[in-house]
């Protein structure tokens, strides 16, 4: 009998994948957050409000991810911006090989956004990798405060936290400053912005946000062009 | 709830490394997994004799390695672990304390009989 050592990861593979991707969208110099969340938490419509505020000359394209249906595709192709549907059928998560094949015919050159809504999950998205830049984690007011301490891997691993659906604060037993104790529990740097996708609350908070990642991502790739 | 993705992985992992010593048989899978790596080691388990039953005589056995979370305090040095994510140092009380352990999804070895 021989033990060999292998020391590698188990998901190397979309590993790869992803970070080939990674290393694509940099040299293209775009932005690409992956938002994570339970289902229901708001995600899509959080992406519908920011397209919504974009100009129309703006460089930017949705990857969105269920187990079925259309319907979040549909809702968000109503901006005008170019939008596609990665269907799981039952699979719980997307990996960088669906996002990979995905964007086979999009040319990255002309975005400066590329937003992956992930399947609406709070535990299987944080293993894999999709090549983003950030992992945006949206925690709702309607969850209980106690999510980031029940999901530590995801939560931990988070770009940002967004607490949204803060209009509703009057009307459930959510403890705001507990839940950003808890955040803070299992990720003591995050970020953490407070919004309602419905009236609007803390939008401009988040699209200044995103606007100074998009900034850094643009400057990388004039790094890359004149260096 | 995406242990049978993970458990896929891992089995091609550890074939793929078999596949370099010709004629052997893969008779342990060794896996290291951080408790805070999202993934329930029962349920990963249940996923790979699954994946396995049926297919060869004497299939491979899991192996797994459970590890806790850990954190070093930055300032007196001490690794300790998480208990209900009180995150200071139990040694000096530091409050800046940083991960070290507990995030692991690794293949750690293979264990061979070779003919």
């Amino acid at each position: 009998m021989t033990r060999v050592n292998v020391e590698q990861k188990v998901l190397s593979e979309n590993d790869r994948i992803a970070a080939t991707l990674r290393e694509t969208l940099r040299a293209n110099g775009v932005y690409c957050p992956n938002f994570i969340s339970s289902p229901g938490a708001g995600k899509t419509l959080l992406l519908e409000r920011t397209l919504a505020s974009f100009p129309r000359e703006t460089r930017v394209a949705v990857l969105t991810g269920d187990i079925q249906t259309d319907n979040d595709a549909i809702r968000l192709a109503k901006y005008g911006f170019p939008v596609r549907q990665i269907t799981t059928g039952g699979c719980c998560h997307l990996d960088a090989r669906m996002v990979e094949r995905a964007l086979e015919d999009w040319n990255l050159e002309s975005l400066d956004y590329l937003f992956i809504e992930n399947v609406g999950n709070l535990v299987c998205p944080s293993s894999y990798d999709l090549g983003e830049n950030n992992k945006i984690v949206i925690l709702s007011v309607t969850e209980g405060e106690d999510k980031p301490l029940k999901y530590p891997a995801t939560f931990s691993r988070a770009g940002l936290v967004i607490i949204n659906k803060i209009d509703l604060l009057p009307y459930v037993s959510f403890d705001l400053a507990l839940a950003k104790e808890n955040v803070r529990k299992v990720h003591p740097e995050a970020e953490i912005l407070d919004v309602s996708s419905t009236t609007g609350t803390g939008l401009t908070d988040w699209l200044s946000w995103l606007e100074s990642k998009r900034k850094d991502c643009a400057s990388h790739r004039a790094v890359l062009v004149t260096g | 709830m995406h242990e049978m993705s993970i458990a896929t992985s891992l089995l091609e992992a550890a074939y793929g490394e078999a596949q370099r010593h010709p004629g052997a048989r893969v008779s342990k899978v060794g896996v290291r997994i951080g408790e805070w790596a999202g993934v329930d080691p029962e349920s990963l388990r249940f996923c790979f004799d699954a994946l396995l039953a049926g297919t060869e005589p004497e299939p491979p056995s899991l192996d797994i390695d459970f590890r806790p979370r850990q954190n070093r305090c930055t300032r007196c040095g001490i690794i300790f672990a998480l208990k209900d994510y009180q995150i200071d140092c139990p040694g000096c009380g530091a409050e800046i304390t940083k991960p070290v352990s507990g995030t692991e999804l690794e293949l750690a070895y293979v264990e061979l009989e070779e003919p």
